[in-house]
């Protein structure tokens, strides 16, 4: 059907290649380009070798990049515990399934924004729904201000960030069990295996890959995650939730220090690819030792 | 039967429903408590959900003290709507060419699509402001549209080639064999066919381009009439005494939109992503 040569399938490539060389492809080499200088609002920039990842690592970039790790550590298991249990029970057999369905996914569908601004009031101490509950069941004695105090800020953006990735968490998982062939737990069922065998011998190592995958996708989102900090605290209290985006953003945007900010995009890029490495290296070798 | 539940597996799951539900309603339900309420109201120790003081004064408010809302709301639908043509005309032909056609590098190229994904937006957030700057879009439409396009292209080719792989060589073929041309093959026979595949992803771009309007138009954007309403409103959050209360309800018509094209939609968005989603 295709002759050598033939420039159709090229030619179909074309928007998206145009789109994609342009708003990403050529940024990306810019960041790298920038990281190097000491551009800035001034019209002109001059190369400064590797002053700008030298400043880095002098100030507290291991610091900002461990608590990165860790947030979107947190976050993601969170989300994929919680995303597992919502996609069991979305798969329920029960009445009212439909509407669970409907009532789960809100977080995924409104702007992240919109979502994050309910909860900054949720989080406010004097006033809101969590600080005024915790003191009515007495978990806590007077009012609480979640976002002013750093550890309580730094869960507190990860309750969020659960909050608005476990839906599409849950539906992919969701879509996962569904594709599993009836006949298996119907044969598992005749032979008179409980619920949760089935579901630990049958449900769970056939959506394994699709954990794996969804695991690595909301790894690179969280990292990646602008929004919900942003709001929540800026980065704040005391850089307690400064993430590595973060940070680059406060640098380039807030600072205007286009040659820094490019230089800690590019560690950014850096920790990404070597994350998603060690990830598929490792996930690749528990696949091929589970299969043996 | 095999989905018959004892009555105490009953109570665990629905249980673990209304936990999962109070988790995720809970914003929304405070936020329509304080939306219903006077200002002073709004800051009342200690807590209470329901009050007797409700009243829908801040739902005719907002107009004045947010007097930009209804702009914002239309920006939002305008802006999430040109990515989505946008990001569609870009996304169909090349996630066709990858479900299709043999061709050296294809592969190749499809992992790079595919690599985009990695890439964060605000990374390139300083090249962007300055390709913005240098090509005169900073504060237009566009500087938002565009890279919203962008980064919506991978995963929407990603979903769209699993639809194209399922449908039948032989239709082509037996077009081709009529001596029609593979442009008028791909018009008039490949899409009335991927019709549900193109509806599905294009509700998927709908919603992620809706829902992640903040970072470029915060950055790209500093004209009032131009804000999508995220930041149309998050700049109401950032003042001294925030009226809690018709932002609220600002927040909640704002998203009521997209809610009642989710509600209506969902059945379509639940089968259709996860069909694409699991193919692979």
């Amino acid at each position: 059907m295709t002759r050598r040569g033939d420039p159709f399938p090229y030619l179909l490539l074309v928007p998206a290649a145009a789109l994609t060389l342009a708003i990403v492809a050529w940024p990306l080499i810019e960041t790298f380009r920038l990281s190097f200088t000491n551009a800035s609002l001034r019209p002109n920039a001059s190369y400064v070798g590797t002053d700008n990842y030298e400043k880095i690592f002098r100030g507290d970039f291991w610091e900002v990049m461990r608590r990165t790790f860790l947030w979107m550590f947190l976050g993601v298991t969170l989300k994929i515990v919680m995303g597992t249990i919502g996609a069991v029970l979305l798969n329920a057999a029960v009445p009212g399934r439909a509407w669970f369905r409907v009532l789960v996914m809100p977080p995924w569908v409104v702007p992240i924004a919109i979502g994050v601004f309910m909860w900054s009031w949720l989080y406010n101490g004097q006033f809101g729904m969590i600080s005024g509950l915790a003191q009515q069941i007495g978990m806590i004695d007077g009012p609480f201000e979640f976002l002013a105090y750093p550890n309580a800020a730094f869960i507190a953006t990860i309750v969020t960030d659960v909050w608005v990735g476990t839906p599409l968490v849950a539906l992919y998982l969701l879509a996962a069990m569904q594709s599993i062939p009836k006949e298996l737990y119907e044969a598992a069922w005749t032979d008179g295996a409980s619920r949760v065998y089935r579901f630990r011998r049958i449900t769970l190592p056939l959506i394994a890959p699709s954990i794996f995958t969804m695991a690595l996708l909301s790894a690179i989102w969280t990292f990646n995650s602008f929004d919900i900090i942003w709001i929540l605290t800026e980065g704040g209290p005391r850089g307690a939730t400064t993430t590595m985006i973060i940070d680059t953003y406060k640098t380039a945007i807030s600072r205007f220090r286009f040659g820094e900010g490019a230089a800690r995009a590019v560690m950014i890029l850096v920790c990404l690819t070597a994350f998603a490495g060690t990830y598929l290296a490792l996930m690749t070798r528990l696949q091929r030792g589970a299969s043996r | 039967m095999i989905n018959r539940y004892k009555w105490w597996e009953l109570v665990i799951i629905y249980t673990g429903m209304a936990l999962f539900l109070a988790f995720i309603l809970a914003p929304f339900a405070e936020a329509f408590m304080v939306s219903l309420r006077p200002l002073e109201k709004v800051f009342r120790v200690p807590y209470r959900f329901l009050t007797e003081d409700m009243t829908i004064r801040p739902y005719i408010d907002m107009w004045t003290s947010v007097p930009g809302l209804w702009r914002y709301i239309l920006n939002s639908f305008f802006i999430s709507c040109a990515v989505t043509v946008l990001a569609l005309l870009c996304i169909i032909p090349a996630a066709y060419s990858f479900a299709r056609f043999e061709y050296r590098f294809r592969n190749g190229i499809l992992t790079a699509f595919l690599a985009v994904n990695m890439v964060g937006a605000a990374v390139l957030i300083i090249p962007l402001y300055k390709l913005m700057l240098s090509l005169g879009l900073l504060n237009t439409y566009w500087a938002m549209i565009i890279p919203g396009a962008a980064f919506s292209v991978p995963t929407g080719i990603f979903l769209m080639r699993s639809y194209f792989l399922r449908i039948p060589r032989e239709l082509e073929d037996a077009a081709y064999v009529d001596g029609a041309s593979r442009l008028y093959t791909l018009r008039r026979v490949i899409l009335p066919v991927a019709l549900p595949g193109i509806m599905v992803v294009t509700i998927a771009t709908f919603i992620a381009a809706y829902a992640q309007q903040f970072l470029f138009a915060l950055t790209f954007n500093s004209v009032t009439e131009y804000h999508p309403l995220p930041v149309g409103l998050y700049q109401f959050f950032g003042r001294e005494r925030v009226l809690w209360n018709e932002l609220m309800a600002a927040s909640l018509v704002g998203i009521l939109p997209v809610l009642f094209v989710y509600v209506f939609l969902q059945k379509y968005i639940v089968a259709g992503l996860t069909a694409g989603a699991v193919k692979e």
